[in-house]
């Protein structure tokens, strides 16, 4: 099947993008240095198009109680304009996607999932949300995000937000509101993805393309006092996936599956268990919680160049520990056999992301771990090559604490 | 997309420059667009015994990691240490400062079977892009 383009495939065209097929649609991987794109979001800020991301609408007077049946989180409990971070779980406590919801108004309430769950999210709200009505949004809505620590300047000059809410830099983290951009009427909302200040503005499909030109060209005539006066800079798919792994978010298929608890991705905090009434999932999720999680998700840091990547064994043991691994006629003594290499540890789990990290300056990855090895030391089986890491807190990076 | 006329080229997109018993190697300009920034590149240890066609190292990128193969015959001599602190010199320049290593030929030289002129190269790197 040919994969759909977003609403600004010209401009990605322009700016000479390498394009890539993702969940079914054809998005800009990089524009040019992928180290360059991501030190722009860190620095000073960036755009990516994100209208590959589904957006449903839940809309009535009872949407509010019907999402608390349908998510983990507490949807009916948001302020209106406020945003939260939750999952909607299988019956089995397994997670089908990781969303952000929006109350928008008193009754409406924005729902935004991962484009490759879309359909499945869809479907289950559908069944799920009882007395509200659930509709699919995501061919008539795009979105663009602006993430850096110059995004509320850039944005601000072209940026009309609706009463009550105040300017865009008075706006809350995890907030929004309606408003226009570059005089086209958007939600706007400061989230993101990256670790970093931003905002993510939902328009019509239609208002894409001049809602983007007007971004990337702010600065460029003046009007703003910040920057260097040139260009905003675009950022690809590449460089999303390394500034949410620095920042240690979660990504649907990697982090998080059906396999997987919102526990052991150690995010617990996102199960309200607190909240009245019974929601798909709560009872396995209750058990999960009085149970304590079997694997334990670590943030590892090469010590070496080499670079982990999801899928690859973590082996318990550093790496003066291998050496010692004694291998008679083909039979293992003191180790063993992990996928045809010899190795001194056990394999006691696995790296769900990995990749460069220019904010760290060495690769970085997420991995699954038993519990009982999370404190490592531990290693990483990078093709063949027992490759020694750190463990380390997560996030890899946190702007609060930059120097 | 460059593709220089005194150089020798490789299906796998490498390069090879020859002068005399030495062949320098690289990979080319649309082998580096293709991949996007190179951020580690594993080269053979001086001294090796390379055979054509044999997997002699590995060039990562952010998002995947591709074998490097040896284009000739023979024993490599040096290899370009610049790549170590900066493996951008790859994406920079890949026929110039991003060489990667040199060989002393033993056999074959340019007439190692599988090179490509640089007109055969362009019109394999047309067809799979």
């Amino acid at each position: 099947m040919e994969p759909r383009d977003t609403p600004l495939r010209a401009v990605h065209e322009r700016l000479g993008a390498t394009m890539t097929e993702f969940a079914g649609w054809l998005m800009p991987l990089r524009y040019g240095s992928e180290t360059a794109e991501h030190h722009a979001v860190r620095n000073d800020a960036a755009l990516f198009d994100l209208s590959h991301m589904g957006e449903i609408a839940v809309t009535g007077p009872g949407a509010g109680a019907a999402l608390d049946y349908a998510v983990c989180g507490w949807p009916s409990a948001l302020a209106v304009g406020r945003a939260g971070y939750t999952m909607l779980c299988a019956p089995d406590g397994g997670v089908l996607d990781d969303l952000i919801i929006y109350r928008q108004s008193a009754d409406d309430f924005l729902v935004v999932a991962n484009a490759a769950n879309t359909a499945v999210v869809l479907a289950e709200l559908r069944e799920r949300c009882g007395g509200a009505e659930v509709t699919d949004l995501s061919t008539t809505v795009g979105l663009i995000s602006i993430q850096g620590p110059n995004a509320p300047g850039r944005l601000s000059p072209i940026t009309v937000l609706m009463p009550p809410a105040d300017d865009l830099a008075g706006m809350r983290y995890y907030s929004g509101a309606y408003g226009t951009v570059a005089g086209r009427q958007a939600w706007v909302a400061r989230t993101g993805y990256t670790g970093e200040d931003g905002f993510e503005i939902f328009c019509a499909v239609s208002d894409c393309e001049p809602v983007w030109d007007a971004l990337a060209g702010a600065g460029a005539g003046g009007g703003t006092d910040v920057g260097t006066g040139a260009g905003l800079a675009a950022a690809g798919l590449s460089v999303r996936d390394t500034l949410r792994l620095e920042a240690g978010m979660p990504l649907y298929g990697s982090e998080l599956g059906p396999d997987i608890t919102p526990y052991e991705a150690g995010l617990g905090r996102v199960v309200r268990l607190d909240k009245p009434g019974d929601f798909v999932g709560r009872a396995a999720l209750a058990e999960r919680a009085a149970a304590g999680p079997r694997r334990t998700l670590v943030g590892l840091v090469m010590k070496s160049r080499r670079v982990p990547r999801h899928g690859y064994p973590v082996v318990s043991g550093a790496v003066t520990d291998v050496v010692g691994s004694v291998v008679v006629g083909g039979v293992v003594v003191g180790g063993v056999v992990v996928g045809g290499v010899v190795v001194g540890g056990v394999v006691v789990g696995t790296v769900t992301s990995g990749g460069p990290s220019p904010s760290v300056g060495a690769p970085i990855a997420m991995a699954y771990v038993a519990a009982d090895a999370a404190t490592g030391p531990l290693s990483i089986d990078v093709r063949g090559s027992v490759e020694p890491a750190l463990v380390t807190e997560l996030p890899f990076y946190d702007r609060r604490k930059r120097r | 997309m460059s593709i220089p006329a005194e150089l020798r080229y490789t299906a796998e997109h490498e390069w090879v420059a020859i002068a005399g018993e030495t062949a320098t190697i690289g990979i080319t300009d649309y082998a580096a667009q293709a991949l996007g920034d190179v951020v580690y590149v594993s080269l053979p240890t001086v001294g090796t015994t390379v055979t054509a066609g044999d997997p002699c190292g590995e060039v990562e990128s952010y998002k995947s990691v591709s074998e490097l193969y040896c284009p000739v015959d023979g024993e490599v001599t040096e290899v370009n240490e610049e790549l170590d602190d900066d493996p951008g010199l790859i994406n920079a320049e890949p026929y110039g400062l991003g060489w990667m290593f040199r060989v002393r030929l033993t056999s074959g030289g340019a007439d190692t079977p599988g090179l490509l002129s640089p007109t055969e190269y362009e019109e394999l790197s047309k067809s799979t892009s």
